[in-house]
């Protein structure tokens, strides 16, 4: 009974640990996808600025709100505008960046084609 | 004609490619922030700097009244620069002034407003940082005007003649 007791608090640290461990990372990713603003090529991640240490803290703080990955996006998008994300969404102002290479890749390939396949036939 | 297509081809997607660089070459590289206006003021709690009590947003800005949001601390250089300029404003009566006191310690901030005097309505404490990024600041000094409930002009860095300028003939 007692090594069973031991083993069920050891199972909840374990995991709690890990759950802990996934918000964490989960904050990184997020951090690091978003542009400290008033520093040099650095990320809200890799920046000590007073403007990214702020930043980090909201994000933690909304991520134990419950507000999803997306939704944290969204609300800085709403405050700062597009620029503070590295990866910018898919929309009017970002359809030719995201399209160009698929774009480019259909056409390199019809040529290869016709170049090698059709005319080795 | 297959031989014609190549050409015609190659020349428009170089075509694309230039105009794509000459147009990316008049691009400014210098980041200056978007300013975004007539965005909703966020809502919060903050802790009143005088009495230490729980303030709520809703409670300090009401509808169809100019506010002038002023995010300040004693650290700051710029703010002792633009300090005049708030205090002509508050002497004019012209428009309620909110302070968010950003990241400061209370002693300092104190004597700050002893030796400037204040021109604040009220002054909200901000000692994480969060409320600023609720506003969408990126440090300090920066002021926004609010009518109701929503950012009318946000003025990054310190005020200074122009700007008072411009908010007056806004709030006229």
């Amino acid at each position: 009974m007692k090594l069973f007791k031991y083993l069920l608090i050891t199972f909840f640290v374990i995991n709690y640990n890990s759950l802990n461990a996934q918000d964490v990372n989960l904050e990184n990713k997020i951090t690091k996808n978003l542009r400290c603003l008033i520093c040099q090529g650095q990320s809200i991640y890799d920046s000590d600025s007073e403007f990214a240490n702020s930043l980090k803290l909201v994000v933690k703080k909304k991520l134990e709100s419950g507000n999803s990955e997306e939704q944290i996006y969204d609300f800085l998008q709403e405050k700062y505008g597009e620029w503070i994300l590295y990866d910018p969404k898919f929309n009017k102002n970002t359809y030719f960046l995201w399209l160009l290479p698929i774009l480019m890749f259909i056409i390199g390939g019809a040529i290869i084609f016709k170049l090698f396949i059709i005319k080795k036939n | 004609m297959k031989t014609k297509i190549y050409p015609i081809f190659l020349i428009f997607v170089f075509s694309i490619i230039f105009f794509v660089f000459y147009k990316g070459l008049k691009n400014s590289n210098i980041y200056t922030p978007d300013v975004k206006s007539q965005i909703n003021i966020p809502k919060f709690q903050a802790k009143d700097f005088e009495n230490n009590k729980t303030v709520n947003s809703k409670d300090i800005f009401l509808n169809d009244k100019f506010y002038l949001l002023n995010i300040w601390a004693s650290w700051c250089v710029p703010c002792r620069e633009e300090h005049k300029f708030l205090m002509n404003l508050h002497k004019e009566k012209l428009i309620d002034i909110i302070g968010l006191n950003y990241k400061d310690n209370h002693l300092k901030a104190k004597k700050f407003l002893d030796d400037l005097k204040s021109p604040y309505k009220i002054i909200l404490k901000d000692l994480d940082g969060t409320i600023a990024i609720e506003w969408g600041a990126y440090g300090v000094p920066e002021t926004f005007l609010i009518h109701n409930k929503k950012i009318v002009k946000k003025i990054i860095g310190p005020l200074n003649e122009n700007s008072i300028l411009e908010i007056k003939e806004i709030i006229k």
